[in-house]
């Protein structure tokens, strides 16, 4: 075992205990912005993992569209909305989480066994250095055209949806604000002392 | 092709002629160039800062810092110095561990950024296929980092700029990676050093700004707006933020920001240069200038002076570009939020892609003079 492969072997350790840790971290914290910080850790672990397996090109593209575009939309929305609400102890609610974990453990199975079953026709060991940004666009302009070009219809699809749900053109008479009662520009803040000249 | 000198190559060859073995050479050789860019980098702040003060002072008719070193250049380090020994606060009821992270965040991209910036045919530190593409997906994580020291600073300021950040750096980085897009159609690669081998041979006549005059303006404004300077600084907006993110930080955390944003703006030049300004090319061709003086191409001199020359051109460039932000910066008056969002989404977008519509269309046409 050579330099390079105890660094892969270690940096394969080091990024699964993070994608791991960071998952786990998504799932169980109650704090939904904590969830949503760690999901970027998780994307990035998986970045890393595609640079192990020679994917320089995929894991760009992980960073550039999981990290840098879903990630942080989903926190601006969670940002937007701020509403910081402590989650009530339901009664019971063990048998939800119990039910929850029962269908993760049963899809885990069954992606297990379907890994492990399937023949996967794994391609030679590919060449280190090989230019895979040119493969993929060779494969996606060659056999997998009708793939990309059907994603690209359907990302349309989300796309027209998104504008119809945001642009609603009807506003009702009554929600129209009333003007004489103006309330100040407020965001919703953590309560914190503040100095109050008036009730000295 | 001259491939120019090969320090690396030298450099492990004359370990493995120590009687040390290559793998353990290689890996004494890897941390040298990267601490050599972090060490350039961090120096080039300085320099940028200095350049920043002075030049903003002749634009307003003052004189700007005078007293500390010979024309004020020691300024800067003395700002350093006192962000250093300055109390670091962390504000009472803020989220101590996202306050930390966030400015680490905004950081750590930055300088990973420079792995693939070249400075010479060998003077860079990866090589990598995906150049340029590390870089755009790399800018695309800081918004992470600024979104999270606005949402742990506790403060409507701060939440307030951390989501102008985001949204003005998501808005920006499509025109980006259109003008960026349209330079790999035309370099047929990602490669920063294919780049600009694509660029060379014709001196000034060979760089891309002649071929790309829509694309480089849409890079720079986009640039800028990822840097967030002046006019679009919204995410700090003095008069209306206090100061955005950042206004809960002191200390060496708010020196990370500053940091941060000054050596973006430094990369973001150097790779205009590479991508725009023929990298370190210079703009009449050394070959021809060594064949006049009938030197021999692979002489030792004449490649010292080649990769001598290389990094001065690249430098140069970069700072006539950020002489140039400089200017821009004190000369044009902030645009609002609206404004921000309406150039990005439809102006810049739009303008884009026809673009990169036409680019291929010329590369179809004329491959001898877009890169067929």
């Amino acid at each position: 075992m050579d330099l390079a492969q105890g660094v892969q072997i270690v940096s394969f350790a080091v990024l699964s205990v993070m994608m791991i840790g960071a998952a786990l971290g998504v799932v169980l914290f109650s704090n939904v912005v904590y969830s949503a910080f760690l999901l970027g850790g998780v994307f990035i672990s998986i970045a890393g993992m595609y640079i192990l397996l020679n994917g320089d090109f995929v894991a760009a593209a992980q960073v550039l569209i999981y990290v840098g575009a879903v990630n942080v939309l989903i926190l601006f929305a969670i940002m937007l909305v701020n509403k910081r609400e402590d989650y009530q102890p339901m009664a019971k609610h063990w048998i939800r989480q119990g039910a929850t974990a029962l269908v993760c453990a049963g899809i885990f199975t069954l992606l297990s066994t379907m890994v492990l079953i399937t023949p996967w026709s794994i391609a030679p060991n590919p060449v280190p250095g090989q230019n895979s940004t040119v493969q993929i666009g060779q494969h996606f302009f060659n056999d997998f055209l009708l793939p990309f070009e059907v994603a690209s219809l359907l990302l349309l699809i989300a796309m027209i949806g998104a504008i119809v749900l945001a642009r609603r053109e009807y506003i009702p008479d009554e929600q129209l604000p009333d003007l004489t009662k103006q309330t100040g520009l407020t965001l919703p803040e953590r309560p914190r002392e503040l100095l109050n000249p008036q009730r000295k | 092709m001259n491939s120019g000198i090969d320090l690396q190559e030298t450099f492990i060859d004359s370990l493995m002629g120590l009687g040390i073995p290559p793998g353990a050479a290689k890996a004494i050789w890897m941390p040298l160039p990267m601490f050599l860019i972090i060490i350039g980098a961090t120096v080039g702040v300085l320099v940028v800062v200095w350049l920043e003060r002075k030049i903003s002072a002749a634009a307003q008719q003052r004189i700007g810092p005078e007293f500390a070193g010979p024309l004020g250049v020691l300024q800067a380090v003395a700002d350093g110095i006192k962000l250093v020994f300055k109390e670091d606060i962390v504000p009472a009821k803020s989220d101590s561990i996202l306050f930390t992270l966030g400015p680490v965040i905004v950081v750590i991209p930055v300088f990973l950024s420079f792995l693939v910036v070249p400075f010479g045919q060998n003077l860079v530190i990866t090589d990598l296929n995906i150049g340029i593409f590390l870089w755009i997906a790399l800018s695309s994580i800081a918004p992470i980092g600024l979104l999270m020291s606005g949402y742990a600073s506790n403060n409507k300021y701060s939440l307030l700029g951390g989501l102008r950040a985001a949204a003005q750096s998501i808005s920006y980085e499509l025109p980006l990676a259109l003008a960026v897009l349209a330079i790999a159609m035309m370099s047929n690669s990602l490669s920063t050093i294919d780049i600009v081998e694509q660029q060379s041979g014709y001196g000034i006549l060979g760089w891309n700004v002649w071929r790309q005059p829509a694309g480089f303006l849409i890079f720079w404004i986009s640039a800028l707006a990822e840097c967030e300077r002046l006019p679009f600084d919204l995410p700090e907006a003095e008069e209306e933020l206090v100061a955005g993110y950042q206004t809960e930080y002191s200390g060496m955390k708010f020196g990370l920001f500053y940091i941060g944003s000054y050596v973006n703006l430094i990369l973001s030049s150097l790779l205009f240069a590479i991508l725009y300004l023929g990298g370190w090319e210079s703009p009449i061709p050394i070959e021809l200038l060594g064949n006049l003086l009938g030197a021999d191409e692979t002489s030792p001199w004449l490649q010292v002076i080649d990769a001598a020359l290389g990094i001065t051109m690249t430098g140069l460039k970069a700072y006539f570009l950020i002489f140039l932000a400089i200017l821009l910066r004190w000369t044009v008056p902030r645009v609002r939020i609206d404004q921000l969002l309406n150039l990005g989404w439809k102006f810049l977008l739009p303008v884009g892609l026809v673009n990169l519509l036409l680019t291929a269309g010329l590369k179809l046409a004329f491959p001898v003079a877009f890169g067929g």
